[in-house]
């Protein structure tokens, strides 16, 4: 079992931006390329061109039968890497050595035709990953039946739902048998039913099948249940390679900048620079039901303001915001001077096990929008509770810290 | 590297026929004159070319009915015309499923030639109609026609290759290639017969179509005229600069499709 699947050695790739992308078309190519000269007469330095290393240096191995989480913030190359790995396109520098087929699922229903039915769209896909029509035919079987979609085999896929759209995918995928299956971020599609039985099925195919299997995934809590291993990328680079508890947990503990925030409001008179969730004792942002949850919003402010009011909006998984907090529910207001400050937030998390995120806004004295950044944090409550008791599948999204008396 | 490319190439060869299926099952599906549209628009030039060469024009037939002489004529054009545009812009109208999934680009474009091939065959079963009406049947010739086919594939696969490959990253060429076979059509004997303009036959030999028509009238019209060697070797010089040219271009972008479409 301890046969060699995956090496990688120093692998990069450089993405060259700005001026190269821009040139669409013949005439900014011939443009960019008078204005090379031009400058070339006028004794100038090299012309500026961006460059953007989305992987580098990265060397990893993987044996058979691993299942490997890749986690990272968008932008860290985790989309990138699986791109190269499954020769989709060629990296810049660096080896890839891969024994056995390859089969990769980034996107779901790539290469789906939508004016073709259910059968012929299985053979289709079944195709573009390499599959023979005969073996297509051994599958087809059990395609059907564990996409669920026998009654509709005959209607364009067209007139789906998205949740049988997305069920047809990857059931085509997970019936590839390849030796080696590369999965992207795929299963946060479809509803929670399928994702536990897509998650069984991965769990299946590495198992039980001895393939290999990476899994890229912003869902931290399936990538800590199904695989073995974990590596954190971080602006391209491999910044930790171990246990999916370990990877997870510097994960959490990255620094969050400004620039990675989406400030979707405000006049930006006063901006949130940071949202911090120091865990207690751990280092995860992994919190239990009913534990201590504390949320810092670190700030700045311009120039002296008048009075600011603080606000945080908590969203489960399917966007759906589920609870907020305003600082005037408890009566308080802040005066915000010239430098940075921060303010906390501390609560009793009140969730059912899931993950979810954090957006925190600044409004002035009349309730006007200083600042609002979305999905600045987020955390995973685990399945348990606070004081040790297991979660026990009880229905609610919130459970209440209510007292009970006979 | 290299043998593995072309290894690779032969195992997916079935998506290649899956790839031409979709196209033509997706094109007729929802029309209501289904495939009869493979045959208007060609059958149209036809009437149109008859028209004003031969009846306005009063170009020379050379002694065979000249509807039937521009219905070969366009047969090979429409091969190469179809050929050419579907392999130029195969790789872009695939963008999505070259940005996702690894397969050897190359069955893009050549599944393309599978869709112009099909389109082919109705036109194909239009001229046996003319034929059989106006009573030209091609002598032992004919048996010819699939090398001097091939020809044309060779063609209009190789300029393709080269423009699929360039279209992804100019976008221009989406535009260009439906200006040059508009062009092409005029500067390409379709319409006429070269035997008989002698001072413009070497000229029109430098279009590398001119001796694929000139080779196709030979074995389908039959009228014992001597072959034409001069325009035929241009032709066969062209397909082999163009394949061999083309698919070095093509395997050295195809590696960066992927970032660039």
């Amino acid at each position: 079992m301890s046969e060699l699947a995956i090496r990688v050695e120093d692998l990069s790739k450089l993405y060259k931006i700005s001026h190269l992308a821009n040139q669409r078309t013949v005439r900014d190519a011939v443009h960019h390329g008078m204005r090379l000269v031009w400058r070339r007469l006028r004794w100038n330095a090299r012309p500026k061109r961006e460059e953007f290393w989305a992987l580098r240096d990265l060397n990893f191995e993987m044996k058979r039968g691993e299942v490997l989480g890749i986690i990272g913030r968008n932008g860290a190359g985790k989309s990138t890497l699986l791109k190269v790995l499954s020769r989709i396109t060629e990296p810049t520098t660096g080896r890839i050595t891969l024994r056995g087929r390859v089969a990769s699922l980034l996107e779901v229903g790539t290469g789906f035709h939508p004016e073709l039915s259910g059968r012929d769209n299985i053979y289709l896909n079944g195709a573009i990953h390499g599959l023979t029509r005969a073996e297509i035919n051994r599958k087809f079987e059990q395609i059907v039946e564990f996409a669920e979609v026998t009654r509709f085999l005959d209607t364009p896929v067209k007139r789906y739902s998205s949740g049988m759209y997305v069920r047809l995918a990857f059931a085509v995928a997970a019936h590839l048998e390849p030796d080696i299956l590369i999965v992207d971020e795929v299963l946060a599609v479809g509803d929670a039913t399928f994702q536990k039985k897509c998650l069984g099925k991965i769990r299946e195919v590495s198992t039980e099948e001895g393939r290999t299997v990476l899994f890229v995934s912003h869902n931290l809590s399936s990538v800590r249940q199904l695989c073995s291993r974990a590596i954190l990328l971080e602006q391209g680079r491999l910044a930790f390679d171990g246990l999916p508890g370990a990877a997870i947990a510097a994960y959490t503990q990255q620094d969050r900048t400004k620039s990675d925030y989406k400030h979707i409001a405000g006049d930006g008179a006063v901006r949130i620079t940071a949202l911090r969730m120091p865990a207690d004792g751990g280092a995860e942002a992994i919190a239990s039901i009913f534990g201590e949850m504390r949320i810092e919003i670190h700030y700045e402010a311009k120039a002296a303001v008048g009075s600011l009011e603080f606000f945080i909006l908590v969203y489960a998984d399917d966007g759906e915001c589920v609870a907020a907090s305003f600082q005037t529910d408890s009566g308080a207001r802040v005066a915000a001077g010239a430098e940075t400050r921060s303010i906390s937030v501390s609560f009793k998390n009140p969730f059912a096990p899931g993950r979810y995120m954090v957006s925190a806004g600044i409004f002035d004295a009349f309730r006007q929008f200083h600042d609002w950044v979305e999905f600045a944090e987020s955390f995973e409550v685990s399945s348990g509770f606070a004081d040790g008791r297991a979660f026990d599948q009880r229905l609610g999204r919130v459970s209440l810290e209510a007292r009970w008396t006979p | 590297m290299e043998a593995h490319y072309w290894r690779d190439l032969w195992r997916y060869r079935e998506l290649l026929g899956f790839l031409a299926w979709r196209d033509v099952k997706v094109r007729y599906q929802q029309t209501f004159l289904g495939v009869a549209w493979a045959v208007v628009q060609p059958i149209t030039s036809v009437v149109i070319f008859w028209f004003v060469f031969g009846r306005l024009a009063k170009m020379p037939s050379g002694g065979e009915p000249y509807f039937i002489v521009v219905m070969v004529g366009q047969l090979a054009w429409q091969l190469f015309a179809n050929t050419l545009g579907n392999v130029s812009g195969s790789l872009v109208g695939s963008a999505q499923l070259i940005s996702k999934v690894y397969f050897p680009r190359l069955i893009v474009p050549l599944s393309s030639v599978l869709v112009a091939l099909i389109d082919f065959l109705f036109v194909f079963a239009m001229y046996v109609i003319a034929a059989l009406w106006t009573r030209t049947i091609p002598g032992i010739h004919a048996l010819w026609l699939p090398a001097f086919m091939a020809l044309a594939l060779l063609l209009a696969v190789g300029s393709g290759l080269w423009l699929c490959a360039l279209t992804v990253r100019f976008r221009d060429f989406r535009i260009l290639v439906p200006f040059l076979l508009q062009i092409g059509v005029f500067a390409t004997p379709v319409g006429y017969r070269t035997d008989y303009l002698t001072k413009w036959r070497d000229v029109l030999a430098f279009n590398p179509m001119t001796g694929v028509i000139d080779a196709f009238r030979w074995s389908l019209l039959g009228g014992g005229e001597s072959f034409a060697w001069y325009s035929f070797g241009f032709s066969l010089g062209w397909a082999a600069f163009f394949v061999l040219s083309g698919i070095w271009y093509f395997r050295r972008t195809e590696r960066t499709f992927a970032d660039d479409i």
